[in-house]
């Protein structure tokens, strides 16, 4: 018996320090487990999708199991508006450019109704990006005028993808507005936010130019050559303008669903004033962050976020800038609220601005102190030392003795006590074309000085006494009687 | 028997001769261009009214008559009644009839359904040009047709008038021939390259220099999206007859 209880007692620690070693092995290989297979995700039940026009998207899908989803879809060719005055005949998935936004998350079993209107002239079919399967569903989707038909996939990658019409030529079907979003959400659904929209860039190749009168037809040339007369969001000239806009409130966070249909032109989707908290690139699960303008391949899409902090005018473009300004690649948000100066002050001073010579410049009553008066000739001339390093000096040097062939002596200049009357002009006007100085002939351009009267004769005084002339003394009268002579 | 031959011959006078030759479709080899024998086509194609004089004798084609096997859930649904045109124009371009019906109407006639090789023989003519394929007016107007809504509400003559003097074998509605279904066109359009893939190679790589193509794939592409007993309201038909037949 006793052997027996010690028996036991050792292999009771032993299963323990068993169980927990196996407990950790078991944990640690969760960890590295594979992600789920999404093909085994089971499906419970079946809902109607809810798709919606643009820019609205359909409620989250939030923390709902997989299910049987039943997507109906109808093409409509119809004629609509590019821009004022200017008429196309779009083909469309539910009526609209881009076509209505489908919302379902992995796993989901999409039971897919194709519907082509009776009056439409042509068969079309629909290629879903989150499609696995051949063509994307466009080899089963076939659908002639006033006919449905069906088909089914699982949805098994989340990401946000394009779905358009894949009929020869496809370049044609697309570039006559046939395509949209479909979202697939990871399970339990995409982080909530505040607002989401559906915007989607499309380039369009009318015969006409941008603007031009009248039912436009598809010009197929332009097409091939990559031309677009028109490059917009939500398939016309100000889908997204005026009372169009989108709209937030300062604080909230706004996501945005783009696309990119195409068919020719990658998109460099910027937001004028602001920048993209969260880009999950290209649609995909990988998060950039702070970015302010993000590529939209054709084909593609991109989710981007970002919390509005200040009210105004957000302005949507591509950054290919002259498709926003001449083709219509713009389109605005309308953020209301209170202002932040914290953030964004708007103008805050204007003022005047003017670079002219080595003076200051000032503004009237601008607070200035007033000019130091020399109140003697000792004090005059060493103001106008000052005058002169700062003004003089540039063109006819510290010593005062000019540049050969360029700018005359001012140090014992016959020419400067000649005249001293004419000096003084000199200085105020500025003198242009021939003179000689000391013998040598100088023909070039000197700029009248912005010195006031006390100035001038400080520094024409520093100039006689200290550069070897005739030590004349100017006065502020001198200069001011000169200055009334002009 | 008096009156069928009467209207058998104001049928031939509202047809005319086309010589054949060859031609080289949109499909096939260059090697091998296709030979069309003569025969005579309908100037214009079947009208309402045409139609209804057909059903008034012929009583099993009336709307909500032939069985689903024949003619789908849509057969004349442009019509008010079995043999009522309703607002329906009697000289719009009969639709809404599926290749059954449009086959029985021929026979009734006299005639026949063109085959899919006379059709775009006739129909590659432009108005000047017995061939005017490559020509850039001639796909521009096919090209805005395809552009254009419910121009099957249209009376005949408001399509395109070609060289032979025949009408609206562009413009106004697509048209059912007899092989419709003989040319196979998987629904992924996308593949290919192929030289030996006849109909889809050039679908995704058509260049500039290969526009007369644009209008002739929308016709193959349309065909081979239809099954007999299909009716659309884009779709109506005109009938041919042998010159043999004639001349006897």
């Amino acid at each position: 018996m006793k052997n027996f209880s010690m028996n036991f007692r050792s292999m009771d620690l032993l299963t323990i320090l068993f169980l927990v070693v196996a407990a950790l092995i078991l944990v640690s290989c969760e960890v590295k487990k594979k992600p789920t297979d999404t093909t085994q995700i089971r499906v419970t039940g079946t809902m109607d999708a809810e798709l919606t026009d643009p820019p609205h998207v359909p409620p989250p899908v939030g923390n709902r199991e997989a299910m049987r989803v039943k997507v109906e879809l109808e093409i409509i060719e119809q004629e609509g508006v590019m821009v004022d005055g200017t008429r196309y005949l779009y083909w469309t998935f539910g009526g609209t450019v881009p076509g209505s936004f489908i919302r379902t998350r992995v796993g989901d079993k999409v039971e897919f109704h194709l519907q082509n209107h009776p009056d439409n002239k042509l068969p079309h079919n629909i290629d879903l990006h989150a499609v696995t399967g051949p063509g994307g569903g466009a080899e089963s989707s076939f659908v002639a005028p006033g006919k449905e038909v069906v088909f089914s996939f699982k949805t098994l990658n989340p990401g946000l993808y394009v779905y358009h019409c894949a009929v020869a030529p496809v370049g044609m079907h697309i570039g006559n507005g046939m395509y949209g979003l479909i979202l697939v959400e990871p399970e339990g659904g995409l982080e909530p936010v505040d607002r989401e929209y559906y915007v989607m860039q499309g380039d369009f190749y009318t015969e006409g130019s941008y603007g031009e009168r009248g039912l436009q037809a598809f010009d197929m040339t332009k097409a091939i050559n990559e031309n677009p007369d028109y490059v917009v969001f939500n398939g016309s000239v100000g889908a997204l303008n005026n009372e169009n806009a989108l709209t937030a409130k300062v604080g909230e966070t706004v996501r945005l669903f783009v696309g990119n249909g195409g068919p020719n032109l990658v998109s460099s989707f910027h937001v004028i004033g602001e920048i993209f908290d969260k880009v999950y690139v290209e649609g995909g699960s990988m998060v950039n962050e702070n970015i302010q303008t993000t590529l939209i391949p054709a084909g593609g899409a991109a989710i981007v976020e970002f919390k509005v902090e200040v009210p105004g005018t957000l302005i949507m473009v591509d950054h290919s800038i002259f498709r926003a300004f001449n083709k219509g690649a713009l389109g605005m948000i309308n953020v209301t609220g209170d202002d932040d100066d914290r953030i964004f002050t708007g103008t805050q001073m204007e003022g005047i601005y003017l670079p002219e010579g080595g003076s200051i410049q000032t503004l009237p009553g601008s607070g200035e102190s007033e000019q130091e008066l020399a109140s003697n000739l000792d004090e005059r001339i060493k103001f106008g030392a000052d005058v002169y390093k700062r003004t003089c000096a540039a063109c006819h040097q510290l010593n005062g003795d000019g540049l050969p062939n360029a700018f005359p002596p001012v140090r014992n200049s016959d020419y400067l006590n000649a005249d001293i009357g004419r000096a003084i002009q000199t200085v105020l006007d500025g003198l242009s074309g021939e003179i000689t100085v000391n013998g040598v002939t100088y023909n070039s351009i000197m700029p009248g000085q912005n010195l006031s009267d006390e100035e001038v004769a400080n520094v024409l005084t520093y100039i006689t006494h200290e550069m070897d002339n005739n030590p004349v003394e100017v006065t502020p009268e001198m200069v001011r009687a000169e200055r009334d002579k002009s | 028997m008096v009156i069928l031959a009467l209207g058998t011959y104001a049928q031939e006078s509202s047809m005319v001769r086309v010589e054949g030759g060859e031609y080289l479709p949109l499909y096939g080899s260059l090697d091998e261009p296709v030979k069309v024998t003569p025969f005579y086509l309908d100037i214009y194609p079947v009208t309402n009214a045409q139609f209804l004089d057909f059903v008034r004798e012929e009583d099993r084609w009336q709307k909500d008559r032939p069985i689903r096997l024949y003619a789908d859930e849509a057969y004349l649904s442009h019509w008010s009644g079995p043999a009522d045109l309703g607002n329906s124009h009697p000289q719009a371009a009969v639709t809404n009839v599926s290749w059954f019906a449009a086959k029985a109407y021929c026979e009734w006639a006299g005639k026949r359904l063109p085959s899919v090789d006379e059709w775009e023989f006739a129909a590659m003519a432009g108005e000047d040009q017995y061939d005017a394929r490559t020509q850039e007016e001639y796909n521009q107007y096919i090209l805005r047709w395809y552009e254009s809504s419910k121009s099957f509400l249209n009376p005949i003559g408001t399509g395109m008038k070609n060289v032979y003097g025949i009408h609206d074998l562009h413009g106004l509605v697509w048209e059912w021939t007899y092989d419709f279904s003989s040319i196979l066109l998987t629904n992924e359009f996308r593949k290919g390259g192929n030289a030996d893939n006849n109909l889809f190679c050039g679908a995704s790589s058509v260049g500039a220099t290969d526009l007369m193509n644009y209008g002739a794939f929308m016709r193959y592409a349309f065909r081979s999206s239809l099954k007999a007993r299909y009716t659309s309201r884009n779709l109506g038909f005109r009938c041919a007859k042998d010159i043999n037949d004639l001349e006897q």
